[in-house]
């Protein structure tokens, strides 16, 4: 017992949510404590029409790409609380991207065909693509959620491994590896001349983007929050308490799923099309690496995280074009090179650094603060 | 009747390679209480170093004997450089290094020798050796059944005859108690790893002839598969291990000879969800399900 007392003790402080106080609780600069929730709608408002401005400064090719880090902060930050606040490991997110991306593509083109057109056309795609997903994601949750750990990543390791089986087999509907094309309600009449197309993409996405993380700033300061956080780090505490874990996990990855959806949806609006190709085990894996590199369980972490899988792809493409290669060799480099950084990037970031970007500059910001405060008395 | 007992044959044989597979990840979760995602990845890297041995010498044992001991490098240099350093805070840390190494390892390969199938050949003929007038079974499934049944029972003769099984069946069992008997834990964590890649080494080398060929993504429906065995059997039992892949071997050999290749993935899917529903714990596995 004796021998034993110590490590539990260990255990439970390294395991223990840091709860920071004063000075770094105001780096949730999404979700500090004080604010209500009007007040942190307000904020994500605001925050979202500096984002929509920023967008004249962009061309339209990275207009674009700001769009899919839009589409992929969803489901990145649905991840994330999944993993940080609920300790359940999802390898299979791109496959419910890839649910709400069907799901907004049958929704689109079936309006289109009934001559729908306008904002319900643009809405009501979304709210399938949210649906269709979370559904998906209770169903997984379901079978996943009474065991922890490397269950439900198997599970949706498989999940995600089955999408192309899936949509050759039921090619008629799926339409195969190639997919199907997406027709969409395009920008309204009044803003076709002052903005391009990319731009109204970006515009939609970070709509969508703001609702989803408004939604889970509000989320995590609910008491839904705590009752996770007690299931991810005592079952039987949690349990005693009344707090149903099976519900709790369930519900999160039905939640996580959803903004997943939500996000696969962006993607199908901004490309028109939906194939297994763009939701394969590889893109399901940098989600994982967004989630770890900005740190896992936080919103800003989720932000960081999606400029990074999206930037670094672009840059080791630059690289690669500018090297002297061979066709075959630039070939082979081009994808795998970036696969290879992110894993490295993975390994690093989980042995040294587990807090990620969000942890880093938490950590960096208090410093100052601190040097700040010392400095204080000596100012006459 | 001849159709039944080829697909019985082959069946049984691909069973037989998840089962090994799958015995590689119930050794290693065993002794360290890790699921080892990077499995797939570990074997198929060691599995390319045997190619490159067949290309240059043309010699099947020896790329065997290659297998297995890039395997048990790899297996090494995996728990000793990383596995061991890894925070023990959650069991979610260990999974995600472990995906880190997939992607270096499966992307690092893919820069070596591109994503093409490359066929391996081997020294047995994959035609059905007929008594009478029936086709049975070809010598290559034969050899492939003889491997695994030698490598099964040696694992299994290592694990309850031998001292060095009982000090790594203790170090599993409670690594507290085995330390203070004098066993060298860490170092069993170790040769657990080493004999874990290794297996899953050889699991790759046999599956590889029966499908496309190698590439740098072979591991990945193997991992599921073999997973999907384990899940089954339950982690922490090579008999069910043993049995369940047998069993889903035959499955998915009837299944997509009936309604086609693609629908392979989709079968394991529904199996997987159908015993996480329903006996979580495993089919083979007596005791309560464990909850970490």
């Amino acid at each position: 017992m004796t021998t034993t007392a110590p490590i539990d003790t260990a255990d439970a402080e390294a395991g223990r949510p840091r709860r920071p106080r004063g000075a770094r609780a105001r780096l949730w600069i999404l979700t500090p404590g004080s604010w209500t929730p009007a007040q942190r709608w307000m904020i994500t408002g605001l925050v979202l029409l500096v984002a929509l401005g920023a967008t004249f400064l962009l061309d339209p090719y990275r207009n674009f790409l700001l769009a899919t880090a839009a589409a992929s902060v969803c489901a990145i930050s649905g991840l994330s609380l999944l993993v940080g606040r609920t300790g359940q490991l999802s390898l299979g997110h791109a496959a419910l991207m890839a649910a709400g991306a069907y799901a907004f593509a049958f929704t689109s083109n079936a309006l289109g065909d009934a001559g729908i057109d306008g904002p319900v056309r643009l809405v009501l795609p979304f709210l399938a693509a949210l649906i269709v997903a979370a559904a998906l994601g209770g169903l997984v949750g379901i079978a996943g959620a009474r065991l922890h750990g490397p269950y439900l990543a198997g599970l949706t390791l498989a999940l995600v491994l089955a999408l192309p089986a899936l949509a050759s087999t039921f090619s008629n509907v799926l339409g195969g590896d190639a997919g199907i094309y997406v027709s969409v309600e395009r920008r309204p009449e009044f803003l076709s001349t002052i903005i391009a197309t990319e731009q109204w993409q970006a515009w939609v996405a970070l709509a969508v983007a703001a609702i989803v993380l408004g939604t889970f700033a509000q989320l995590v300061r609910s008491p839904a929050a705590l009752r996770m956080q007690a299931v991810r780090d005592d079952e039987s505490a949690a349990r005693l308490s009344g707090i149903d874990p099976v519900a709790v996990r369930v519900g999160m990855f039905a939640v996580s799923a959803a903004a997943a959806g939500l996000g696969g949806g962006v993607l199908a609006y901004i490309t028109q099309s939906v194939s297994p190709g763009a939701f394969g085990l590889t893109f399901s894996l940098f989600l994982l690496v967004a989630v770890v590199i900005g740190g896992v369980g936080t919103l800003a972490g989720a932000v960081w995280g999606a400029i990074v899988i999206v930037a670094v792809p672009e840059i080791t493409s630059a690289i690669t074009e500018v090297l002297p290669l061979s066709a075959e060799l630039s070939q082979r480099l081009d994808g795998n090179l970036a696969i290879v950084v992110f894993g490295v990037i993975l390994v690093v970031v989980m042995l040294a650094a587990p807090r990620g970007i969000h942890g880093a500059v938490a950590d960096l910001v208090e410093r100052l603060r601190r040097r700040r405060s010392a400095d204080a008395p000596h100012i006459p | 009747m001849s159709t039944f007992l080829l697909l019985l044959g082959a069946g049984l044989a691909r069973g037989a390679v998840f089962a090994l597979f799958a015995l590689a990840l119930v050794l290693i979760w065993r002794a360290t209480r890790i699921a080892n995602f990077a499995q797939g990845a570990m074997s198929v890297s060691a599995a390319y170093v045997a190619y490159l041995v067949l290309m240059g010498t043309g010699s099947f044992p020896l790329a065997i004997l290659t297998v297995l001991l890039a395997g048990a490098a790899i297996g090494f240099a995996m728990e000793r450089a990383l596995m061991r350093h890894v925070p023990s805070r959650s069991p979610l840390n260990s999974i995600i290094v472990a995906i880190g190494v997939v992607m270096v390892l499966t992307g690092v390969l893919g820069i070596l020798f591109g994503a093409d199938y490359k066929p391996v050949a081997v020294p047995f003929s994959r035609q059905p050796l007929e008594i009478g007038d029936v086709a049975i079974v070809s010598p290559y499934t034969l050899f492939v059944f003889v491997v695994v049944a030698v490598v099964v029972a040696g694992i299994a003769l290592l694990f309850t005859k031998t001292s060095l099984g009982l000090a790594m069946r203790a170090s599993a069992f409670d690594d507290e108690v085995a330390r203070l008997n004098g066993v060298r834990v860490a170092r069993m964590r170790t040769l657990g790893w080493v004999l874990s890649a290794s297996v899953g080494g050889l699991a790759v080398l046999l599956a590889v002839p029966t499908e496309l060929g190698l590439s740098p993504h072979s591991g990945d429906l193997l991992f599921v598969n073999a997973f999907t065995v384990a899940i089954i059997g339950g982690l922490d039992s090579p008999v069910g291990a043993v049995i369940s892949g047998l069993f889903v071997g035959l499955l998915l050999t009837f299944v997509t000879t009936a309604w086609g290749a693609t629908i392979g993935p989709i079968a394991v899917l529904v199996l997987l969800v159908v015993v996480l529903l329903v006996r979580p714990q495993g089919v083979f596995s007596l005791r309560k399900a464990r909850l970490a």
